[in-house]
């Protein structure tokens, strides 16, 4: 229990930084670059997000996944701001989310605009299926070696 | 002569309009495109178009300053209400005219929402670098979309025809200045849309030139619908669709 110390802002980052991205567990809402800002204050957490896309229903989920993951680390007053600008960026993904996006087979995003290489078989004949894939932060690709269809991790 | 208060109110309308009703008419193709992959193509940018909406019109209310949320916009108004552009009420019909009608839009909003990210209004410039992006995805693959299915077989190529003959006549409208336009260049809130025109103008010709599609030799164009003057038909039933859950259930949430 953290009642009576007071809260530094690193621990604040590292209680985020285990809540998962809904739909992509594999990578932290700290490795997707979703959370902007902590500010702690006697009045309690302030946590500033911005949403990855406009319409992205995960949004929701992932404020109601802070204030579950704060709560039961006993933080008390827990306030969550969205922001939309500056607008969110693939550059925000942290290095560590990238490889591990990679491991759990979605090819990390990539400013050439696609795949550097298959993430089964890190083939880089590939070939794109469709730009839109099973949610709005993913398109659809091909590795035209092993033949494996993969999720690319759309760079904007 | 309305202030700029009332007008910003109008311009944020018609932003977020545009947004609303093209996004529905979008996500009425789910489960129904003819491959899953442009299925879920189409989800997805739906989902964009309503996430912008939300953002005007989320303003939009805060502007009015009537008490009205971006839902009640959305879904409490009537047809008379709406300020989007004629084009984007029509029913989808076929997938390339869907096609089509997203390419004429997104070839518009891509440099609109670029020159709106310049605004002198902060909350429109900073919601317009958000959607721009978006924008420009979506544009890349209309446009590709546009080329092959024009660039195709004689069907594909003979209903893109038709659907670009249908749709000419409704795609001036985006263009038609009026006192609204004035006040928010007054303000340097927004260009107007007239400016805008002939960037548009290259950037479809070219892509109808790559697509073997002609467009009609005309410059006439029906309107009504951003001013709220007059629309057609169809966005009355498309509205009582979309908001019949809110009509029948007031207040209902999940
Ligand atoms: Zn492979």
């Amino acid at each position: 229990m953290v009642t009576s110390v007071a809260l530094s802002k690193d621990q604040i980052w590292d209680w985020l930084d285990s809540v998962p991205d809904p739909e992509i567990p594999v990578i932290s809402i700290v490795d997707l670059g979703v959370v902007r800002d902590v500010a702690v204050s006697e009045g309690g957490v302030l946590i500033t997000i911005t949403p990855t896309y406009t319409g992205c229903p995960a949004m929701s989920v992932i404020a109601f996944d802070i204030e579950t993951a704060l709560a039961q680390k006993g933080v008390k007053k827990i306030t969550l701001e969205t922001q939309i600008a500056p607008a969110w960026t693939t550059d925000w993904l942290s290095e560590k989310g990238r490889a591990r996006l990679e491991d759990y087979g979605i090819a990390p995003p990539q400013a050439a605009g696609g795949p550097e290489r298959c993430p089964q078989c890190k083939s880089s004949n590939v070939e794109r299926i469709s730009q839109f894939g099973s949610t709005p932060c993913k398109a659809q690709w091909r590795c035209k070696s092993c033949m494996e269809p993969f999720d690319y991790f759309k760079c904007i | 002569m309305r202030d700029t208060t009332s007008a910003l109110f109008e311009f944020l309308l018609r932003q977020g309009d545009n947004a609303l009703v093209l996004g529905h008419r979008t996500s009425e193709w789910c489960g129904m495109a003819p491959v899953i992959e442009e299925d879920i193509a189409l989800a997805n940018i739906a989902l964009d178009l309503i996430g912008q909406a939300k953002l005007w019109l989320e303003y939009a209310g805060e502007q009015e300053e009537a008490g009205r949320s971006a839902n009640d916009l959305a879904f409490l108004r009537d047809a008379y209400d709406f300020r989007n552009l004629l084009m984007l009420e029509l029913p989808n019909e076929d997938f390339g005219r869907t096609i089509m009608r997203h390419f004429l839009f997104d070839a518009f909003q891509v440099p609109w929402l670029e020159a709106l990210s310049e605004s002198s209004d902060q909350r429109v410039s900073d919601i317009a670098q958000k959607a721009s992006k978006e924008a420009t995805y979506h544009l890349e693959r209309s446009e590709y979309a546009v080329i092959g299915l024009g660039d195709g077989t004689e069907e594909s190529n003979r209903r893109m025809q038709n659907a670009l003959t249908d749709l000419w006549p409704f795609a001036g409208e985006a263009f038609r200045d009026d006192n609204i336009d004035r006040a928010m260049h007054d303000a340097a809130i927004s260009p107007l849309p007239s400016m805008l025109q002939p960037v548009w103008k290259i950037k479809v010709q070219s892509t109808f030139q790559l697509a073997y599609l002609t467009p009609p030799d005309s410059e006439f164009a029906h309107s009504g619908g951003r001013i709220g003057f007059r629309h057609t038909e169809h966005l009355g039933h498309m509205l009582a669709t979309m908001q019949f859950l809110q009509r029948a259930y007031p207040g209902a949430t999940w």
